[in-house]
C-alpha cells in the first residue's frame, strides 16, 4: 500500500501537514487508550476538548463558528487518520456533532450558532443527531415524533433511537412534525432540545461492536423547548436530512476502507512474523493472495471514494449520478471492510478470536456500517432509481 | 528577545530504516520525512517563551534540501512567526555536517541578532549531538545543552541539564545557545487553522554559497551496515529453570 503523505491531485501540503499532525495526536492521545474507552462505553469529555483543540471539530465549518472552512478532503484526511485507532466507536462518537451541528451552522438563528455551534466545535459541548425512531429506519418521511407549537415553546413528545453519543450530548438536533397533519417529507421541521430538558430521558443501549460509542433511546414527554430554538424555516428539515446523508454516506466509506487497512495491516504484520510448515505465513500462497484480495479492495473502495468527491468538488456531474455514485461506494467500501475482517481474523487464527487483537474488534464493526448511514439495500435501490433502471 | 530555532529534516521516528544495497547510507528515496523530534521539542519551546512575554519573535530555519521548506511551514503551523530556508544540497542522500551547519547559523545570527538560538541536542539520523556547541563555540557565546528545564530570567538563562547521576542547574549570559532534550516539554500539535494560517507566514529561500559556506562533505562514509539480528527469546516456566538456563550461557 502506497503511504498516502505527499501532496497530489486530492490532497495539498495543507491536507498533508494536517494529516501528519494527526497522526501523532491518533498515536498519542487515541489508539493507547481505545481498551478503556471501549470497556467504559463512553468517550471522556477531555478528549472532546482535545480534538477540539486541534481542529478535528470544526474542519468543514466555517470561520465565523470556530471552524476551518476545509474541503471535505480534509474531511477525508481527519476520518482517515482516526480510523488509525481501530475503533470505530471512538470516531463516530467524536464525529456525532459532525452530522449533528450542520443544520444549526446551516439554517440556525445567531443564537442558536454562538450558543451551541461555537461550544460543540470547540470541543467544550457534546452535540447529536437525533432522527431514526423505533417504528421506522431509514425511511425520514415516516417520521413520528411531534413538537407542537404552544406560545412561545414547543412541545415535544415520541421517541428517538440508536442516537450515537445519545448518552452524554449536551445538543440534540431533533427531526420533528410540526404539522402533525401533513404526511410524508412535508410537516418535518429540526428542532434543537437542550440536554437537560425536562421530560428527555435516556436509555443506554448495548451494542454488537462501537462500544466505546455511548448509544441511547430517547423519550420525550412534554418536553418544553423555546420556539426560538427552531432550526431554520418550519416545514422545511426534511431536506436538510437529506443533505446530511449524501455527505455522512461518504464518510462512512472512508471509515470502511480505513478500517479495511487496519486489519490488512494487523493481518500483514503477523503473516509476516508467524511461522508456520517451515515458512512464514506470508509465504504461503494461500495467504499471500488473501493479502492481495484486501489490498485491492481497499484500493478500489479508495479510489473510487476519491473520485466522487472530486467530480462532486468541481460539480462534473449532474447530482443524480453524485447520489447513486456515492450509495455505490458506501456498499463497496464496506464490502472491502466486511472481507477485510474476515480474511484478517482468518489469518490471525486463534490470535483473531481473542479478545486484543484490532481486526477482532473491528469485525464487529462491519454491520453497524451496512446498516447506518443507509442499509446496504437502501443504498441500492437508491443507486437503481437514480441510474434510471 | 528575538529566538531562533534551527530545525532538520530527518527521516521520520516511524519509518523502518533501510540500508542502501551499496552500503552507502540509509534509503532516503520515498521514504516519510518529519522534523527531527528534538527540534519540535525547541520550537515549542520558543512559542512557550514567547506566549510567557519572555520573546517577542521565534524564527526558524532549516538547512538542507529545498524539501525542508515543509518542515519549516510544520514549524510555523505550531506557532513560529517566520522561516528561513537554506537550500545547500541538491540530493536528499547528502548529509550537511554540522560543521558547515554551524557556519551558515552563525552567518544567519549575525544577520538577525537573536538573544537566543533553541536548538534540539541532536538529531535522529546522525546522532551528531555537535551542531549546537560548534556554534556557541563560533559566536563566543555561552552555551547551555541538554536542557530538560529553560527559564530566562533578564539576561540570563537559566538551563537545567540532565547529567548523569541527576541534574545540574546553570546560569548562562544571554545571548547563548541552549540545546535541548526529550523532558523539556511536550510539543503541542499543529492544529488545522493554524496550518492554514502558516501558509501566509513568510518563509525566505537562501542557499549556503550566498552565506560564502562551503558546504560539501568533509566526511567519508566507509561502510553502513543493518544492526545484527537479535536471535529468539525463550520463554521458562519457573524460576529454577531461569537459573539453569543462565547458568547454561554463563551469565550467573
Amino acid at each position: 500500500m502506497y503511504e498516502n503523505s505527499t501532496a497530489d491531485r486530492y490532497f495539498t501540503e495543507e491536507h498533508q501537514a494536517f494529516r501528519q499532525s494527526l497522526r501523532s495526536f491518533v498515536e498519542r492521545e487515541m489508539t493507547p487508550y481505545v481498551e478503556e474507552w471501549e470497556n467504559l462505553g463512553r468517550l471522556p469529555r477531555e478528549l472532546f476538548r482535545k480534538a477540539g483543540e486541534v481542529g478535528i471539530q470544526g474542519v468543514l465549518f466555517p470561520e465565523d463558528v470556530g471552524g476551518s472552512n476545509g474541503d471535505f478532503f480534509m474531511q477525508v484526511v481527519v476520518t482517515e487518520e482516526m480510523s488509525r485507532c481501530g475503533a470505530g466507536g471512538v470516531c463516530a462518537s467524536l464525529g456525532s456533532h459532525s452530522i449533528g451541528i450542520p443544520p444549526v451552522v446551516k439554517y440556525g438563528s445567531e443564537e442558536l450558532r454562538r450558543t451551541f455551534a461555537i461550544p460543540v466545535i470547540r470541543g467544550e459541548k457534546i452535540a447529536a443527531l437525533a432522527v431514526t425512531e423505533p417504528g421506522g429506519g431509514s425511511d425520514v418521511a415516516a417520521l413520528r415524533t411531534t413538537a407542537i407549537r404552544d406560545g412561545d415553546e414547543f412541545v415535544v413528545n415520541g421517541e428517538k433511537t440508536f442516537i450515537t453519543s445519545g448518552m452524554q450530548a449536551d445538543v440534540f438536533t431533533v427531526a420533528v412534525r410540526t404539522d402533525p397533519d401533513a404526511r410524508g417529507a412535508g410537516g418535518i421541521s429540526f428542532l434543537l432540545v437542550p440536554g437537560e430538558t425536562r421530560g428527555l430521558q435516556r436509555h443506554e443501549l448495548k451494542k454488537m461492536g462501537w462500544w466505546a460509542s455511548d448509544t441511547a433511546q430517547l423519550s420525550f414527554s412534554d418536553c418544553r423547548v423555546p420556539a426560538s430554538y427552531l432550526i431554520g424555516e418550519e416545514g422545511k428539515g426534511f431536506k436538510a436530512a437529506m443533505m446530511n446523508f449524501n455527505s455522512e454516506r461518504l464518510i462512512i466509506a472512508v471509515m470502511a476502507y480505513s478500517m479495511a487497512q487496519v486489519c490488512y495491516e494487523e493481518a500483514l504484520a503477523w503473516a509476516q512474523q508467524r511461522r508456520a510448515f517451515g515458512s512464514t505465513l506470508s509465504e504461503h500462497q494461500v495467504i499471500r493472495h488473501k493479502l492481495v484480495d484486501m489490498a485491492a479492495r481497499i484500493d478500489a473502495a479508495r479510489c473510487l471514494t476519491y473520485d466522487i468527491i472530486w467530480r462532486h468538488m468541481h460539480s462534473l456531474d449532474p447530482l443524480n449520478l453524485y447520489v447513486a455514485r456515492t450509495s455505490m461506494a458506501k456498499v463497496t467500501a464496506t464490502d472491502a471492510m466486511k472481507f477485510c475482517a474476515d480474511e484478517a481474523v482468518q489469518i490471525l487464527g486463534g490470535m483473531g478470536f481473542m479478545r486484543g487483537t484490532v481486526s477482532e474488534r473491528i469485525y464487529r464493526e462491519v454491520k453497524v456500517l451496512t446498516i447506518g448511514g443507509g442499509t446496504d439495500e437502501v443504498m441500492r435501490n437508491l443507486a437503481a432509481s437514480q441510474l434510471g433502471i | 528577545m528575538k529566538v531562533l530555532v534551527p530545525v532538520k529534516r530527518v527521516i521520520d521516528y516511524n519509518v523502518k530504516v533501510r540500508v542502501k544495497a551499496d552500503g552507502s547510507g540509509v534509503d532516503l528515496a520515498n521514504v516519510k520525512m518529519s522534523m527531527n523530534p528534538f527540534d519540535e521539542i525547541a520550537v515549542e519551546e520558543a512559542i512557550r517563551l514567547k506566549e510567557a512575554d519572555k520573546a517577542d519573535e521565534v524564527v526558524v530555519v532549516s538547512i538542507g534540501v529545498k524539501q525542508a521548506q515543509e518542515t519549516l511551514r510544520t514549524a510555523l503551523a505550531m506557532g513560529a512567526d517566520r522561516a528561513i530556508l537554506v537550500v545547500a544540497a541538491n540530493d536528499v542522500h547528502q548529509d550537511i555536517e554540522p560543521l558547515a551547519v554551524a557556519k551558515i547559523l552563525k552567518a544567519i545570527v549575525d544577520e538577525e541578532q537573536p538573544g537566543l538560538v533553541l536548538a534540539g541536542k541532536q538529531a535522529i539520523d546522525n546522532d551528531m549531538n555537535a551542531t549546537g556547541q560548534m556554534l556557541s563555540a563560533l559566536l563566543g557565546w555561552s552555551q547551555g545543552t541538554f536542557a530538560s528545564e529553560l527559564d530566562i530570567d533578564g539576561d540570563k538563562a537559566v538551563v537545567t541539564r540532565e547529567v548523569d547521576g541527576g541534574l545540574q542547574t546553570i546560569k548562562v549570559n544571554l545571548p547563548a545557545v541552549v540545546t535541548v532534550d526529550l523532558r523539556l516539554n511536550e510539543p503541542r500539535y499543529a492544529s488545522l487553522p493554524n496550518i492554514m494560517k502558516a501558509k501566509k507566514k513568510p518563509l525566505d529561500e537562501k542557499t549556503a554559497a550566498g552565506y560564502g559556506v562551503d558546504s560539501s562533505p568533509r566526511l567519508e562514509v566507509v561502510k553502513t551496515t543493518e544492526p545484527a539480528t537479535r536471535a529468539a527469546g525463550i520463554i521458562v516456566g519457573s524460576v529454577d529453570e531461569l537459573v539453569s538456563k543462565l547458568k547454561e550461557a554463563g551469565a550467573v
